[in-house]
């Protein structure tokens, strides 16, 4: 049996699951519920400025009748009071002394604000702050949130100012709204942030009623850009926790990975790239906290298969497998391979192939059943048939070499190899 | 409610309710009757077999599940083409008047063959999960989404071109005289059928099962085929009574001969003329036209036959009051013509099977029925069809009988195809891409094939539009 357990700078957790800032972690009701279901920790819900929230909140994006692949909101930071927030905090770390109590914080802009703010929740025993440099509604028209992620400059000075007075570990939480995370990251660990955590939401229109022109969420006749998140934003996520756990500067801290996380299986994919715990919100706001008994499970099961004793076995393990496109190997080559006793007929690997990608896709014509084909000196490898074939392990890539030895782009080049040649 | 004696309890799941059987105190013994139940039983016996989806998730549920296959094998197994992954996609995307444009483009009786199509043989047969051992995609259930909601709402998905002052004649409003005439309306061209019934729908009105197709339903889907406009049905006109072939053919630019097949094929054994013998299209024709409580029905019969009209004759017997029904087949389970999901609904009803017996001879007390004489019979060499002969054995054995329905096919109008000296073999039209010997006459469906599916019928009056228009317009 792997040990599961999760040591972020010193904040313990019997396992990595944490619930991120969000409607879930706004009170004690719901905290209490959800260190009963299993979760290893909770951030709660952002406390600091005053706000006023509207009605309604929320949207989401459904897929070919599966709910919720991608969702919205327009909720702000916590709006019940702050001394409440204040108690209930302290009532459930002395329920639940071995549960991670991080706290999101997001003060107005000024520092006096931002050392009050922090020095009440230190007394609350809350084992670590996460600074809210990412939300993309609401609080950035105040120069609050991503107003102050998307500036490096303003996101250090923030940072200097919470290090002056924090006793505990600070995360900084950081705004997908940008460019690129790194500068903004690297500015908060050269101000002393000592952990960092993202993706926060996404700025999104997730769609709009065709009978009423009103995009969702509809607050009386009109919308506002929400915050985007869900499983669809999973790979938009992994790629800039990559880029934060591959710069040199920022990958100097741990990191608390956030975006689409719904089972065990993207736990460990955060986790492959860096990633020391993982935050979770939307899955769980569709199926409640149960789901977490899932993920302990399948990720002790998958590190007893692979004999990872502790997390730390693999953490970041993937973080240098993601190398730049110059650096990959042209002789590498792969061609598809259709298995006919698995084949169903189905033709969905022809017809992509034949309308979108390289014609390597033989028909031979049968009633009702077709049969499919490679036609191996075409494929270049491209992954697409297997991509949409419904069949587990129908098509498989299988390796032909253009050549023994490694050879990149630049070396490519170098010789004078022939290009455009397909 | 009665507990149905001798049916299985898997009756429940199939069916989704259970039949209703008389009570035994309001039957008077061995009898042929009418009226066995009341009007509640008799409603609950023949309500639909196959209930349709209850809302839009649900059917979303199954649309989204298909694959949208590509060259898709249930399109190749339908008779008619449907572009069936197109318009499971149009229910998924929730457009739903696209989705049933792309049945009825295809198949004019899609909302009725979504009822009566053996689709276990053809679409859903092909699907490809059947391969991955999964339920096929339910496509019947999904095409009845979308016609019925077209029919329901006389959505207007057709406009007929303008007329261009041909006019042609269709004989019979049957599902192949019907389809021609809908794609000739399409091309502008005015159509008068001529129907020797005082409805439409032919052998879908009158010859299936009243568990698939309701009348009403029969009667709403003549109606919005032909609210395209440019078709003219005249009831209660019969070829060769009414009208004749000369007229018409004086009368018209051309004409389309979709007559069906006609009367039940003889046993040509002693007793057949008694009373209480009587044959299927009949018996389902009345049950159909006359409504469930007037048509007679005995305590114990058999039928002869095991194709799907056997199946319809032997359900509906056993759901109008019947005791005991035993259908009675001289092959085995492996030659016969209907499906397994049509052979589970009569085995479902209790209705006892015999196979290997061919009946010999009806015996009565005077002339009411009381026994069925049947030969043993075993399986000999492989006939014309391929399928392996039925050879007598010479043993007999006797059902207690008090009504026989025969079931054993039907017979082509040869004499009147004979009177109009129409080429034809046994009485079957004999055509050549559609047309028959006679010039500018045209014929399809089982007037020429003998007896198949609706599908095929549908088919086959798209086939004749097609050669008629060439005709008309070389």
């Amino acid at each position: 049996m792997a040990d599961i357990s999760a040591n972020f700078l010193g904040i313990k957790s019997p396992n990595p699951f944490w619930l991120a800032s969000a409607p879930p972690t706004d009170k004690k009701y719901n905290v209490l519920r959800a260190f009963e279901a299993g979760w290893g920790g909770v951030v709660w819900k952002t406390l600091g400025s005053q706000v006023k929230n509207v009605s309604s909140r929320y949207s989401a994006v459904d897929f070919n009748g599966g709910r919720v692949m991608g969702f919205n909101n327009i909720e702000l930071i916590s709006d019940r009071p702050l001394d409440i927030n204040l108690k209930e905090i302290a009532e459930c770390v002395r329920l639940f002394p071995d549960r991670a109590m991080i706290v999101s914080l997001m003060a107005d802009n000024d520092k006096e604000s931002w050392h009050e703010l922090i020095k009440k929740v230190e007394d609350t025993g809350a084992h670590g702050f996460e600074l809210n440099f990412g939300c993309p509604h609401g609080m950035t028209e105040r120069g609050m949130g991503a107003a102050v992620g998307q500036d490096p400059l303003i996101a250090k000075m923030v940072v200097e100012w919470v290090m002056e007075a924090a006793t505990i570990p600070v995360i900084t939480k950081l705004t997908p709204n940008v460019h690129s995370v790194v500068p903004t990251g690297q500015a908060c660990v050269e101000a002393g942030t000592n952990a960092l955590s993202l993706i926060n939401t996404i700025q999104s229109v997730t769609g709009i009623d065709l009978d009423s022109f009103v995009p969702n969420p509809n607050v009386g006749g009109k919308s506002a850009f929400g915050g985007y998140c869900g499983p669809a934003v999973k790979p938009i996520a992994l790629k800039m926790l990559t880029t934060i756990a591959q710069n040199p500067i920022t990958s100097k801290v741990p990191i608390s990975g956030i975006g689409g996380i719904s089972t065990w299986r993207d736990a460990v994919e955060f986790m492959l790239l860096g990633s020391t715990t993982v935050q979770v919100c939307t899955a769980a706001m569709k199926h409640g906290f149960r789901i977490v008994e899932d993920m302990n499970e399948g990720l002790n099961n998958w590190m007893d298969e692979k004999g990872f004793r502790t997390i730390n076995d693999f953490i970041g393990k993937s973080v240098n497998t993601l190398t730049n496109w110059e650096d990959l190997d042209i002789n590498y080559h792969i061609i598809a391979k259709i298995n006919q006793d698995k084949c169903i007929h189905c033709g969905l690997c022809y017809i992509a192939c034949e309308d979108t990608s390289h014609q390597s896709i033989n028909l031979a014509y049968g009633k009702p059943y077709n049969t499919y084909s490679v036609k191996e000196e075409e494929c270049v490898g491209c992954n697409l048939c297997k991509l949409v074939c419904p069949v587990e392990n129908c098509i498989t890539m299988e390796v032909h070499r253009k050549g023994e030895e490694y050879l990149n782009w630049k070396e490519f080049q170098r010789r004078g190899l022939p290009l455009n040649d397909h | 409610m009665a507990v149905f004696q001798g049916s299985p309890a898997g009756n429940l799941w199939k069916t989704g309710r259970t039949l209703i059987p008389p009570l035994l105190n309001e039957i008077p013994l061995m009898a042929i009757t009418n009226n066995k139940l009341t009007n509640d039983q008799y409603s609950q016996n023949f309500s639909d077999i196959h209930p349709p989806f209850e809302n839009k998730t649900a059917a979303q549920v199954d649309a989204n599940r298909c694959l949208f296959c590509y060259d898709a094998p249930c399109t190749k197994s339908c008779p008619t083409s449907i572009n069936i992954p197109k318009f499971i996609k149009q229910i998924s995307s929730d457009n739903i008047k696209g989705s049933a444009h792309t049945i009825f483009i295809s198949n004019i009786m899609g909302a009725g063959c979504s009822k009566v199509c053996p689709v276990e043989k053809l679409c859903e047969g092909a699907c490809v999960y059947n391969l991955l051992e999964e339920e096929p995609i339910p496509i019947a259930k999904l095409q009845r989404y979308s016609t019925e909601q077209a029919m329901d709402n006389k959505w207007k998905l057709f406009d007929r071109k303008p007329s261009n002052g041909k006019k042609v004649a269709v004989v019979g409003a049957g599902p192949a005289g019907l389809s021609c005439a809908h794609v000739l309306s399409r091309e502008g061209i005015d159509v008068t059928i001529f129907e020797k019934e005082p409805k439409g729908g032919g052998l879908m009105t009158y010859g299936i099962a009243a568990y698939k197709v309701t009348p009403e339903f029969c009667e709403d889907e003549v109606n919005y085929i032909t609210s395209i406009g440019g078709i003219e049905i005249k009831y209660n006109h019969a070829l060769g009574k009414e009208i004749t072939l000369d007229q018409l053919q004086k009368s018209y630019d051309a004409v389309y001969l979709g007559i069906g097949v006609g009367v039940a094929r003889q046993l040509d054994i002693p007793g057949e003329e008694m009373e209480g013998v009587v044959d299927a299209i009949g018996f389902i024709y009345n049950l159909r036209a006359n409504g469930y409580p007037s048509v007679p029905v005995g305590d114990k019969v058999a039928v002869i036959g095991m194709g799907m009209t056997a199946i319809d004759a032997a359900t509906q017997a056993k759901r109008l009051g019947a005791k005991e029904v035993t259908l009675v087949y001289r092959r085995t389970e492996a030659e016969k013509p209907c499906t397994d999901v049509e052979l589970d609904i009569a085995k479902l009803d209790g209705c006892e099977i015999i196979w290997l017996a061919a009946p010999k001879e009806v015996k009565g007390n005077g002339n009411k029925v009381t026994q069925l004489v049947c030969s043993k019979m075993k399986l000999g060499e492989p006939d014309a069809s391929g399928r392996r002969s039925p050879v007598d054995t010479g043993e007999t054995f006797a059902l207690d009988v008090d009504m026989v329905i025969k079931a054993a096919g039907q017979v082509p109008f040869q004499e009147l195809v004979d009177q109009y000296q129409i080429n034809n073999k046994n009485g079957r039209i004999t055509i050549d891409n559609n047309a028959t010997s006679i010039k500018g006459v045209y014929a399809g469906g089982d007037c020429v094939n003998g007896g198949k599916e609706v599908v095929d019928a549908v088919q086959a009056g798209k086939d004749g539009a097609a050669a008629i228009l060439k005709y008309l317009f070389p």
